[in-house]
């Protein structure tokens, strides 16, 4: 029963919010690898439209409720998402129209097209929080466990306790379908096909008749979709501020680059690299070697390699390694 | 007479102020991490001004208008830039306040100290003022947590635990209280598994909870804010890391109860309290004047407002310089006892040369500049309410 309590511990402590954390990520650098790939810039106003594609999910949220409107045991923001969708692709197509439509025709340099974003992003942050305000919101509602470590530890009769919340499984499930569906999209539909055209070589695409607008337009539709979805599995898991959507930029870019930019498999697994580095590398594994060593030989110091404060420097770390050694990624994806 | 009215008329000459009106700051966080208990403070310490300024006999006549700026509990260098311009440009003669330990050690080494403005805080814990040399300037209303910690080290040991986790805010207060917290437990033969800071306004605290539950323990002792510690109890229990949790003063308040639920469900802490005449008289005066007086360190605040004047009325004048030099001596004995409500009887017997003894909402004695004795009161959670099981 020992390496079951090992690995019940770590799952609990680590690998399941490791697993929602990555996936999260996921859906962020999913979007930022698309964004780099077709409108070829890094898009820095990422987390902040994230937080407020969450924030319109919040009010849509407080709506129903207002009403009675739920789906228990599921949380009602399940319901609000097609709001925060609408308010989300609206947003981004507006900015696309009065901000980077101009340099596209102007054919700016890419380093210009991101100090625009830079400056989306903080329009959209003061947007955020002046609807928000800057403190916590927590808007989860429904069941807010699968199962929880005193009944886990009942039907099992294991030592060690394991919980499951709603948010944490909901999280993992969307994020798995989205990413399937993501990929029959971009392998199988016609629109799919034609962006991945376009991100190839842009002037053989439009001598083929793909409308460049367009596929502008469905790039952005569906980074809504990434981001209202990745800010909402996100805030119901750890609480809506926007500050940590703010904060989310960095392991996101870490992910989207060290998969290798402009690969969506590489953002994927990017993602769950740098979660389950950030987690892995600052958590204390005492408890589970003392489970695994045999009798006499636990270890006596906490295991750590590096204290919790620096889970971000782990982030940064990955970063400048990958970008030192492999600037393409771990999928040979555009050098930056 | 004679002589105090041409001190105020120097005074009021010297500043440049209109005759009669002596300023004294409010430096509070109006936003931040206490942003929920600093309005409810400086209500609090304008009560104290107010009832002095009714009373007619403050320096023969004088009346004091109290200047708010916001120290952001965190931000040191905003609490400097705000507390610089009271001083500077409204032309304070004394601060009540900073509140938290950080902010209030910035303003204090940095601008009070070079402007020799006396402070009286009514809520920097942290046991480094104890030592901190402020030349006589600094004093505080509430206690130390060096007191604090010795107080929640007894309560954890006598409830039967001797093996604890401890976190705390990172922060001059949290890293303060935690030190002497550890040390007290560790003399009463107790241990510490492990030691963990935690930053406010994280959303996730899985990894912090997963270290400390790595090292073990009985409970977990957080000593925090309402934002962050409250994430760590919620997390630590919603882990199965911990089921027994004991906490520290900045833990206090019904936000608490709302955020955390369930898990705090026999919780027990200690928060510094005052019970007796005074604080009853206080808080029929706070509710008669639509002040929430059972708020954290609104208490506390009454009393820093109210010596600040009473020590100028000592001296005679409203003087940075005069306010230090007499706040000891109306704080303590010998002298009249004075409760809240009775600043009027303290301001003439201190007119006719008497002296006063202070006492206010809170017991005030104040034992030499940076520290206070002060009582705690040990509390527990029953069905979502604090409950009050005894004053250490």
């Amino acid at each position: 029963m020992e390496p079951l309590n090992a690995l019940v511990s770590l799952s609990n402590f680590m690998l399941i919010p490791a697993f929602a954390y990555g996936s999260q990520l996921a859906l962020g650098a999913l979007g930022i690898t698309l964004i780099y790939s077709i409108l070829r810039f890094a898009h820095f106003a990422h987390g902040d439209t994230m937080a407020l594609g969450t924030a319109a999910v919040i009010g849509g949220t407080w709506f129903l409720q207002a009403r009675g409107v739920g789906i228990a045991p599921l949380p009602t923001a399940l319901l609000a998402l097609p709001f925060g969708l609408l308010v989300m692709i609206a947003y981004l197509l507006a900015a696309d129209r009065l901000v980077y439509r101009y340099y596209r025709r102007v054919k700016a340099k890419p380093m210009i097209f991101v100090m625009a974003s830079l400056g989306v992003m903080f329009v959209t942050n003061g947007i955020t929080r002046l609807f928000m305000g800057v403190g916590e919101t927590r808007f989860e509602d429904g069941e807010r466990f699968i199962f929880t470590v005193r009944q886990f530890r009942d039907v099992t009769g294991l030592d060690e306790g394991m919980a499951l919340r709603s948010a944490q499984a909901l999280t993992i499930t969307t994020a798995l379908i989205v990413m399937v569906a993501l990929f029959w999209f971009l392998n199988r539909t016609r629109a799919g096909k034609s962006m991945r055209a376009y991100s190839d070589n842009e002037d053989l695409a439009l001598l083929s008749g793909i409308n460049p607008e367009r596929v502008v337009v469905i790039t952005w539709v569906i980074t809504a979709i990434l981001l209202v979805l990745a800010g909402t599995l996100f805030g119901l898991d750890k609480g809506f501020r926007p500050f940590n959507y703010f904060q989310l930029l960095l392991p996101m870019f870490a992910a989207a680059i060290l998969g290798g930019l402009g690969s969506p498999i590489g953002a994927i697994v990017g993602a769950y690299v740098v979660a389950f580095a950030e987690m892995g590398i600052t958590y204390a594994w005492r408890r589970v070697f003392a489970y695994l060593m045999p009798e006499g030989m636990e270890p006596d110091s906490m295991m750590q390699l590096l204290p919790v404060d620096y889970k971000f420097a782990v982030t940064f770390a990955i970063l400048v390694i990958v970008l030192l050694f492999r600037p393409t990624g771990i999928f040979k994806g555009k050098v930056l | 007479m004679k002589k105090l009215l041409l001190a105020s008329t120097a005074l009021a000459l010297s500043a440049g102020m209109a005759a009669g009106e002596v300023k004294m700051g409010v430096l509070l966080g109006f936003t931040g991490p206490i942003e929920s208990i600093t309005p409810h403070m400086a209500d609090g310490a304008e009560m104290a001004f107010r009832e002095i300024s009714e009373s007619g006999l403050f320096l023969g006549g004088e009346t004091i208008t109290p200047v708010r700026a916001d120290s952001t509990c965190v931000d040191s260098s905003a609490a400097q830039a705000a507390a610089e311009r009271m001083i500077s440009s409204d032309g304070v003669v004394a601060i009540m306040g900073a509140d938290c330990s950080g902010v209030t050690m910035a303003v204090l080494q940095n601008v009070a100290m070079s402007a020799g403005i006396p402070m009286i805080s009514p809520s920097a814990t942290s046991p480094a003022f104890t030592t901190t040399e402020s030349n006589g300037l600094f004093y505080r209303t509430a206690p130390s947590d060096a007191r604090q910690g010795a107080v929640l080290a007894g309560i954890v040991k006598e409830r039967g635990f001797s093996q604890v986790a401890l976190t705390y805010t990172n922060n001059d207060y949290g890293a303060g209280f935690a030190n002497a917290f550890e040390a007290a437990f560790i003399e009463m033969g107790g241990s510490i598994t492990s030691k963990v800071a935690h930053e406010e306004a994280r959303g996730d605290y899985s990894a912090e909870v997963g270290q400390l539950a790595s090292a073990g323990g009985e409970a977990l002792v957080v000593l925090g804010y309402v934002d962050g510690g409250g994430s760590m109890i919620r997390t630590a229990y919603e882990l199965g890391a911990f089921e027994n949790f004991f906490m520290g003063d900045g833990m206090f308040g019904d936000e608490l109860i709302a955020n955390v639920g369930d898990a705090l469900e026999g919780t027990v802490g200690t928060i510094p309290w005052a019970a007796g005449e005074g604080a009853d008289l206080f808080h029929a005066m706070a509710e008669a004047a639509g002040v929430q007086g059972q708020s954290s360190y609104t208490r506390e605040s009454y009393d820093a407002a109210a010596l600040l004047a009473l020590a100028a009325q000592a001296a005679g004048e409203a003087t940075p310089a005069g306010i230090a030099a007499n706040i000891l001596n109306v704080a303590n004995e010998p002298g009249e006892p004075i409760l809240p409500g009775e600043l009027a009887k303290g301001l003439e017997i201190l007119a006719n040369g008497g002296e006063i003894n202070y006492e206010g909402a809170t017991n005030v004695t104040l034992v030499g500049p940076g520290e206070a004795a002060g009582f705690y009161r040990e509390y527990v959670v029953e069905n979502g309410e604090f409950v009050t099981v005894k004053f250490h």
